[in-house]
């Protein structure tokens, strides 16, 4: 078939691939300090996690530390009329949740935490479709996963094609979306970017004042070393 | 006025001594306690785990001003923390990773002891206060491990509570009131916090002081393992070789502290988590009942005597075995004062024999830590033609092995101490 | 010996040296653990400004909103009611509003309100901090001379309608006036004015 781009992205061939002892994760490649990219993570976040998924931990005003000022919050990413103070909630009822997907979609605050950068990374671009689930979707990194593949729109639909020789599963765009896959894969990074900023907001603030402490204590050491070694200086 | 200032101090100090023994006291055990001149490296550790100690009350104190012992609650509040309350992350962090670094220091200060000789006469009882300390310090951990109330807490918690179980007759009972629940519940959560804070610690600084006062009467022991106590100053009757620990212990110790320090706030601040082994990555999801996950380790400090555990086979179906097995892997130490009968104390003097023995105990200890965080296929198995261990896991091959020696550094230290050739120990310390 | 008195000079100084190194880490060490006991930022987004609608109080009425917590009254006070307040001006500890800490500034004028009518008090008493109760009308059980105010249950302090206390009352201040300003006609915000969020 013609429509069919058959994309077989190189990088993920050998990373995607499920061997017997489990899937490979891609390294995620985000940057911390990069604010521009935070800031798309959060819009992401905000259209599409966070109409099933909390962030019951977060609040909206800790993105000020990704250089948003409360007006730019209010009126980019809170759609509810929520107070900036308040934490990134759901109105979807935990019962329906549960009755739609089958489980309640987990918190996201601290995700990143429990799953590693790389992980969602390589989670959130693995889904394929299989016809055998009730979404129509499964996920190379978490097999027979509940959550449907939200970001299909933007993705396209991917197919898992099954090298018996190798015994080797790779991943195929059958289908592009409305990006391609490198801005989908950016978009992927700008999103998880953002999921580790959420769950430890302070952890790159805080490291500038570790350097400060251990700066300090740099000191007390050669203060400390000279003390003993004149007193010291008693003993024969 | 400088003199009058002199003058007002002491007879401050006077009318407090005439109520209460302080400058008694901060002679005896401060400024004329008089401690061995050849202190080592080995030496630092108990002062870090006095610091360590006291930087985990305060810490603790702050923590509960915040944290919930409340199954629904529980999981949130620290979150809550860790978000919410001012620079409660830094606090957190400093408890968990003091949590870690007590082990460290804990497990070096024991080492010192092993090579030292220090439990030997007459300091069994340091050492068995010492022991005491090590057990109630576990205690702490497990306690407190489960506070976070995420899926390790859980199932940790959950696992070792079970291991009660397999005590014959009365195991189930045992497990059942301690959980106080069928299953962890909110209810072990909240006994467990009031263990955590409040009864162990009671116990944990009594036995401190206990060690302390122990330690002062006999006086410390020294890598050369001589007794300074035996060549004194005719006149003052000040050890010739000892001398008083402040000024010069205490400068020496503050030199130690801002090593430990820095190593300390390198963690807090660049790697709490310490790549899972501090932190696990599974507690960052909330306790959940009904699903326990895929591969779970206790902390670090405890894997040792995991591993043991693991590694002991069932036998007529019981899990006992390795439950007693594992127990006597950590009250075994309490045993070293009457099982060591080598004429020596320090390892300077003591022959080959014990050198060798004490190195395949570290050894062991090691790969048993190691081995206890991994699952135990972690190295596949033998092949099925093997003899004897043909499709065994090699991990719980390499697990047993280590075990035996684990248990032999101990059950054989009375007949390989006594047979060892010792060297002549000097009268007085070597520089 | 001369040797001996520069080690003493040295020693000196390195002991002086490592006391301030060790006090300023002491202090810095102290700092988180201080902070963490003021408000966290749950309480803070709890603490944040409410808005009041005032449309729908009557004249001679009022309604309690909770703010930080505490209970903020917003009179709608009767022309009878604000033509009163100059007539006591001699029983009142501080009629002139000299304790500038009791209110915002733009609220020092004879009505204690942006909009005379409209009187927004925290509704707590200045003395230990009971909360008073409304006793708006004339005469009552307050006795005859009685011309609407405020009277705290726990020690009896009592506070005019612009809630300035009567002399003779244990509380020493009049009540708390919180920062407040006008975000509509009918819609008052709690908590926040012109210079900021309190």
């Amino acid at each position: 078939m013609k429509t069919k781009i058959l994309l077989v992205l190189a990088l993920l061939l050998p990373l995607m691939a499920i061997a017997n002892e489990g899937v490979k994760l891609e390294r995620a490649p985000i940057d911390p300090n990069n604010q521009a990219s935070l800031q798309r993570g959060a819009k992401t976040f905000v259209n599409y996690c966070l109409n099933c998924h909390s962030a019951a931990y977060m609040r909206y005003n800790r993105l000020q530390d990704i250089g948003l000022t409360d007006e730019q919050i209010k009126s980019n990413l809170m759609f509810a009329g929520e107070k900036v103070g308040d934490t990134m909630t759901v109105s979807m009822p935990k019962a329906d949740a549960k009755a739609w997907f089958g489980v309640t979609p987990p918190d996201l605050s601290v995700e990143a935490r429990a799953r590693g950068a790389d992980w969602l990374y390589s989670y959130l671009r693995g889904f394929y479709r299989d016809d055998t689930r009730p979404t129509g979707w499964n996920n190379v990194v978490y097999e027979k996963v509940a959550m449907p593949h939200v970001l299909w729109s933007l993705q396209g639909e991917q197919i898992l094609k099954i090298d018996e020789k190798t015994d080797t599963h790779h991943l195929v765009l059958e289908k592009q979306g409305a990006m391609t896959p490198a801005e989908y894969d950016a978009t992927i990074a700008d999103l998880v970017n953002y999921l580790v900023f959420m769950a430890e907001p302070f952890k790159e603030r805080d490291k500038n004042l570790g350097l400060l402490v251990l700066a300090f204590l740099g000191l007390m050491f050669v203060l400390t070393y000279y003390l003993k070694k004149e007193f010291w200086k008693d003993i024969h | 006025m400088a003199k009058n200032n002199q003058q007002d101090s002491k007879n401050l100090i006077d009318w407090v001594d005439a109520r209460f023994p302080l400058s008694s006291n901060l002679k005896a055990h401060v400024t004329e306690y008089y401690a061995p001149k050849n202190f080592n490296f080995w030496y630092f550790f108990g002062a870090l785990a006095t610091l360590i100690l006291v930087l985990q009350i305060l810490t603790g104190i702050f923590l509960t001003m915040n944290y919930k012992p409340d199954a629904a609650l529980a999981f949130a509040s620290v979150e809550y923390i860790m978000r919410d309350v001012s620079w409660g992350r830094l606090i957190r962090y400093m408890h968990s990773t003091g949590a870690s670094m007590f082990f460290v220091v804990i497990y070096l200060h024991m080492f010192r002891g092993l090579m030292y000789g220090s439990y030997k006469t007459p300091r069994e009882l340091i050492w068995l206060f010492g022991v005491g300390i090590f057990l109630v310090l576990m205690g702490e951990a497990f306690f407190g491990y489960l506070l976070p109330w995420g899926q390790m807490s859980y199932w940790g918690a959950q696992v070792i509570i079970n291991l009660f179980t397999s005590i014959p007759f009365i195991g189930p009972d045992i497990s059942l009131w301690l959980r106080g629940d069928y299953t962890v519940s909110d209810a072990t959560l909240n006994r467990f916090f009031a263990f955590h804070v409040i009864a162990l610690p009671l116990v944990l600084l009594g036995l401190v002081v206990s060690h302390l006062i122990a330690l002062h009467e006999v006086g410390s022991n020294n890598p050369d393992g001589v007794e300074i106590k035996k060549h004194k100053d005719p006149k003052t009757h000040i050890p010739l070789d000892g001398i008083p620990f402040h000024p010069y212990y205490t400068v020496k110790d503050l030199m130690g502290v801002s090593v430990f320090l820095i190593v300390f706030s390198a963690i807090i601040f660049f790697a709490p988590e310490m790549g899972g082994y501090f932190l696990e990555a599974n507690n960052f999801i909330p306790a959940d009942p009904l699903k326990t996950p895929a591969h779970i380790a206790p902390v670090w400090y405890f894997t040792p005597y995991y591993s043991i555990l693991r590694a002991v086979p069932p036998i007529f179906n019981s899990q006992f075995p390795g439950v007693a097995a594992m127990g006597l892997s950590v009250v075994i130490f309490a045993f070293l004062p009457w099982l060591d009968r080598s004429p020596v104390r320090s390892i300077r003097y003591r022959g080959s024999l014990y050198k060798k023995w004490l190195a395949a105990f570290v050894l062991s200890f090691i790969v048993l830590g190691y081995l206890g965080t991994e699952p135990s296929n972690v190295w596949g198995q033998f092949a099925s033609s093997t003899p004897l261990i043909g499709g065994a896991d090699r991990a719980t091959i390499v697990a047993r092995f280590f075990s035996l020696v684990y248990f032999s550094f101990f059950a054989l230290m009375p007949w390989y101490t006594k047979k060892d050739k010792t060297k002549p120990v000097p009268e007085r310390v070597t520089a | 010996m001369a040797n001996q008195e520069v080690d003493q000079s040295k020693r000196k100084f390195l002991i002086a040296a490592t006391s301030v190194a060790g006090g300023v880490a002491a202090a810095a060490v102290a700092v988180p653990f201080v902070t963490s006991m003021l408000p966290s930022e749950r309480a803070k987004a709890a603490g944040a400004p409410v808005e009041a609608e005032i449309s729908k109080i009557e004249p001679g009425s009022m309604i309690t909103v909770e703010w930080r917590g505490k209970p903020v009254w917003i009179v709608n006070r009767s022309q009878a009611m604000l033509d009163a307040l100059a007539s006591h001006d001699d029983k009142l500890s501080d009629p002139k509003l000299e304790v500038i800490s009791q209110q915002p500034d733009y609220c020092v004028n004879p009505s204690r309100a942006i909009k005379p009518n409209i009187m927004v008090l925290v509704g707590i008493c200045t003395h230990l901090g009971c909360s008073p109760s409304p006793k708006l009308q004339t005469g009552g059980d307050m006795g005859a001379d009685w011309t609407g105010g405020f009277f705290c249950p726990c020690h009896g302090s009592k506070f005019d309608l612009a809630g300035r206390v009567f002399s003779g009352s244990p509380a020493p201040i009049n009540l708390v006036v919180p920062p407040h300003k006008y975000i509509s006609d009918s819609v008052v915000l709690i908590g926040a004015d012109d210079k900021g969020v309190a």
